[in-house]
């Protein structure tokens, strides 16, 4: 069998999702987010939502996302994305709407937006990408910034006196009435992105049958900001993150009868 | 079960040479070009076993950057 019998349309198993377009991303080499964009770009091909989709980017890494996924997007100020889901959602309840958040964007500055979006169980989904760092800063200390973790603004490591405890959204997010569908996914592994897959795929269907709000969040590397390869931050995400932050569902009410 | 014949193709313009499809092949057939580099000035991945792949695209789903394509067939 030749390389030409092979390379037919016929026998194609995988290839860059059309809605992720060809502009080259400015994520760094081995980055969580393209991982990610991917999974939101195959999801929404599969779902035949490519015209009814409002995503709504954070400021971050992330802030760029528009120019990457061909699918209508808000930018939205820094930590504001959940509140501007919730208006373009009650206003277009047909529409699948996200927002994509990172760490700094939701857990910090947009914690007031988050925690009262996801409680008043507004019909949206929240993609959480959580590398406890700033990246697109340059590295600084983020509330999920785990203890003993040396960032540029804490070089000898996070210290609970001078810098107080991280903060575990997700777990607090599980806690409120109006979350139907609570996770923590990583993209680690090949089986790790499959389940991820799945986990944001079940979110964005909670969005469209009115379920309430969901929250996944992904645990992530940031190989620049911690300053390892992207192979070893996989590793050290793996040894430390886990910990702090274990894979799985913290919460399903999807099988009960919807609320509304 | 029949084997099945697999086929990369690597869009080196767009890789950035992160070593991940690398480090997530289960056959080890990829590598980092070690004297090219891309427009961008990455050493771009490259299949240096040619003929052993599965088909399997474990290097393209972990590829955060979408640049590799993969074809399978079952062979006869």
């Amino acid at each position: 069998m030749t390389k030409e019998e092979i390379m037919r349309p016929e026998n194609l198993v995988y290839k860059k999702p059309t809605l992720l377009n060809d502009t080259p991303m400015h994520y760094c080499p081995g980055c969580s987010h393209g991982v990610v964009h991917k999974l939101v770009a195959e999801i929404i091909e599969e779902m035949g939502m490519e015209e009814k989709t409002v995503a709504i980017s954070p400021v971050g890494c992330a802030v760029f996302a528009y120019n990457y996924i061909d699918v209508d997007w808000i930018e939205a100020a820094h930590g504001r994305a959940p509140a501007v889901a919730s208006a373009v959602k009650r206003l277009w309840p047909d529409r699948l709407v996200f927002t994509y958040q990172g760490d700094g964007d939701l857990a910090c500055i947009g914690t007031a937006e988050s925690i009262h979006a996801l409680n008043r169980g507004e019909h949206i989904a929240i993609i959480f990408i959580n590398n406890a760092i700033y990246g697109m800063t340059g590295g600084q200390m983020a509330p999920t910034t785990l203890m003993g973790m040396k960032t540029s603004t804490c070089p000898y490591g996070r210290v609970a006196d001078l810098h107080g405890y991280p903060l575990n959204f997700t777990e607090i997010a599980a806690t409120l009435e109006g979350t139907c569908y609570v996770t923590r996914q990583s993209v680690h592994t090949v089986a790790a992105i499959r389940k991820a897959k799945k986990a944001i795929r079940k979110a964005f269907e909670n969005s469209m049958q009115g379920k309430g709000a969901s929250l996944v969040e992904i645990v992530s590397t940031c190989n620049a900001g911690w300053k390892l390869s992207p192979e070893k931050a996989n590793q050290w995400m793996e040894e430390n993150m886990f910990k702090f932050y274990p894979l799985g569902d913290l919460k399903d009410t999807t099988a009960e009868s919807p609320t509304h | 079960m029949g084997k099945f014949k697999g086929v990369i193709v690597v869009n080196h313009e767009r890789c950035k040479g992160c070593n991940l499809c690398v480090a997530a092949c289960p056959l080890h057939l990829l590598a980092l070009a070690e004297k090219q580099v891309n427009p961008k000035g990455y050493h771009y991945a490259i299949q240096v076993r040619k003929d052993e792949c599965n088909g399997c695209a474990s290097c393209a789903i972990v590829c955060p950057d979408g640049c590799i394509t993969v074809y399978k067939k079952k062979e006869e």
